[in-house]
């Protein structure tokens, strides 16, 4: 399984290196490095926007979550999708329209001062880094458990370097090629292992769904298309619908998702690139529910464990003894954390079930790509938030020089690219699927009140969105921190996602910041904002 | 690069006064509030239902497939015919933006 891995592998880093080299030319203003030149078509930055989205934690995790929670798992499939009509509906166009490189721009647009666009960089570096740092630790995890003689800090030191070749030399241009290919990658192999799972049943939908019906799971039968199989007990409910809220609101506030609207010549652009993602995105989830059934039929549940104990995992879980135990003994407890680590080798193994080796090797160099090319994503677009907030605005005031905006960018992106490989390797080994969660919810209860208000509410002010993105940001870290993700059952907060609190909490701070310190000039460009965000009118081009 | 010209406050303020900038906003709260409201209804009745009532939800309505998977696989139903709408709509706000730029371009550049 090493071998035709790692040569299939080497063809995709191969082909996105000669892209990197092609993209190189054209990186070389801060508008050409942040944005490639805003020329990438409507349709491109779809699939893009796909690339970006359809991270490890949709392709691994919930197939895994599918596989072995059926209804449960697949409640992520859905309000990940879902999530996207808030995006085209309240976001896309008028941040197209009213912003330059990154979400600070277009919520300091009428809110000036050095504040709030400080804490909107502040937002945008932590959610980008937690959710950076997730996927390279999943890198390590991969890598360890499929290829144990590599060991998780060479993968993760070349995730880093490898994602920085691309950012530091392509910028903007090279990673939404990276993403593109990596889409279309990812969307064949999920469609393949789909119709391969669907030819098993005779292509009978009713054998397929009767099969999922009655898994037998350590001797009793499960029945995966029923709910409640994860999300149980007494907090089981709030829970799924905690989850739901950060999952639906969350997109619409991640950095790395939103820069990519800039990347597009016009607002229309960008609503044809929400539809084309909306599209790609869907299809894709509706395969998780093939993969994940047709692992949990075809392959076991108690083989999807067991591969893991007496493959590559051994030498992880020998270095690694509290882990092991928790793989072992909360399966089914607590639900997020245990099972997609020990769920995470469904994709790959569902593949070996049904095309041997060479298959296996193919879904597993898919999987390292994927997590290449969204970390190359996540650190562009956190590179953008301190070059562009930090350095220009806030430390130049606006007044530094071309060269020296590219140059600073470009320190950026390897100053976040080394950080996140220390803060990785730090953390390998440590349960981070967590930060995902933490992103999303970040992303949702700091990012989302204050982008929405700053565009829809005229009495908007300056406090309000600091009030609002500060409160949205510590209690959803805090929440997270006391919650039982962090500490199992002594937790003091009960649910695992915080966003039923954390985005209350973000909007009312944005609301009761804004009643307490009103902010007339503000308000007086409201009108100006409106008609360029739903004009174009003087639109970045 | 194209330079924008400057656009003044009060220039600002002639267009948004606008009856077609007017028309286009409303035109656009009418659709995208209620759209809105009915996707965070439909999508918070999921998990509300499953969470609140899972022996109803865990009824087999088609085949095997429970009403809680019926229910999710509508959502996606339900996502990409809101944006078919929303494509559609928005054609038209696309019309009375040209219109808006146009006033801007021909009008207020003199």
């Amino acid at each position: 399984m090493t071998q035709p891995s790692l040569v299939m592998f080497g063809v995709f880093l191969g082909i996105t290196l000669v892209v990197t080299y092609w993209a190189s030319g054209q990186s070389q203003t801060s508008r050409g490095f942040y944005t490639a030149h805003r020329r990438i078509g409507g349709i491109q930055n779809g699939w893009a926007i796909a690339g970006d989205y359809m991270s490890a934690a949709s392709f691994l995790g919930i197939t895994g979550l599918v596989a072995f929670y059926g209804f449960d798992g697949f409640m992520y499939s859905v309000g990940w999708l879902v999530a996207y009509l808030t995006v085209l509906f309240l976001v896309a166009e008028p941040m197209r329209n009213t912003g330059k490189y990154t979400v600070g721009d277009v919520i300091s647009f009428r809110l000036h001062g050095r504040g709030v666009r400080a804490i909107a960089a502040l937002s945008t570096l932590v959610i980008t880094i937690f959710y950076m740092i997730a996927q390279m630790v999943g890198s390590g995890a991969l890598v360890t458990l499929l290829l144990p003689q590599f060991g998780s800090v060479a993968a993760i030191v070349f995730v880093g370097v490898a994602m920085l070749v691309y950012v530091l030399f392509g910028g903007m241009l090279a990673t939404t090629w990276v993403q593109i290919i990596k889409a279309g990658l990812l969307l064949v192999t999920a469609f393949l292992l789909s119709a391969l799972v669907m030819a098993k049943f005779g292509f009978s939908m009713g054998h397929f769904l009767g099969a999922a019906a009655a898994v037998n799971v350590d001797g009793a039968t499960r029945n995966l298309l029923q709910p409640g199989l994860l999300y149980k007990g007494p907090n089981g409910a709030l829970d799924l619908i905690s989850l739901g809220l950060a999952l639906v609101l969350g997109t619409a506030g991640l950095p790395h998702i939103l820069m990519r609207f800039y990347t597009v010549p016009s607002a229309k652009a960008a609503r044809t690139s929400v539809a084309w993602a909306m599209v790609l995105i869907g299809l894709f989830y509706i395969t998780t529910l093939f993969m994940g059934l047709g692992a949990a039929t075809l392959v076991g549940q108690e083989h999807i464990g067991k591969r893991i104990y007496s493959g590559g995992a051994i030498s992880y879980i020998n270095q690694h003894p509290q882990q092991s135990q928790q793989l072992n003994g909360e399966l089914t407890r607590n639900g997020f954390i245990v099972p997609e680590r020990n769920s995470n080798l469904t994709a790959p193994l569902l593949a070996q079930s049904l095309g041997g080796p060479l298959l296996t090797a193919f879904v597993v160099a898919v999987a390292f790509a994927t997590i290449l090319a969204v970390v190359a994503g996540l650190t562009i677009a956190a590179s953008t938030a301190f070059a562009h907030d930090v350095w220009w605005n806030l430390v130049r005031n606006a007044k530094g020089t071309e060269s020296e905006n590219l140059y600073v960018a470009r320190i950026s992106a390897l100053a976040v690219g080394a950080l996140a490989i220390l803060l990785s390797i730090a953390l390998r080994g440590q349960n981070v699927a967590f930060l995902v969660g933490l992103a999303f919810a970040v992303a949702a209860s700091a990012n989302v009140p204050a982008i929405v208000l700053a565009l829809t509410w005229r009495r908007f002010s300056r406090s309000g969105a600091i009030a609002g993105m500060l409160g949205g940001l510590i209690s959803s870290i805090a929440l997270i921190a006391v919650s039982p993700v962090t500490m199992g059952a002594h937790a003091i907060f009960p649910l695992e996602n915080p966003g039923l609190v954390s985005i209350p909490i973000g909007f009312i701070g944005a609301i009761a910041g804004t009643l307490l310190a009103p902010d007339r000039g503000a308000q007086e460009m409201f009108d100006q904002l409106q008609v360029r965000a739903h004009t174009g009118i003087g639109a970045e081009v | 690069m194209q330079q924008h010209r400057h656009i003044t406050a009060g220039e600002w303020d002639t267009l948004a006064a606008r009856p077609e900038f007017l028309k286009l906003v409303r035109a656009r709260r009418r659709f995208v509030v209620p759209a809105t409201i009915v996707f965070v209804a439909y999508y918070f009745a999921l998990p509300l239902l499953v969470g609140f009532d899972p022996s109803l939800m865990s009824r087999p309505v088609l085949g095997p497939l429970t009403l809680a998977f019926c229910f999710a696989l509508s959502q996606f139903a339900m996502a990409w015919i809101l944006l078919a709408l929303y494509l559609w709509r928005a054609r038209s706000f696309d019309v009375e933006a040209a219109l808006v730029a146009k006033h801007e371009r021909e009008e207020l550049r003199k």
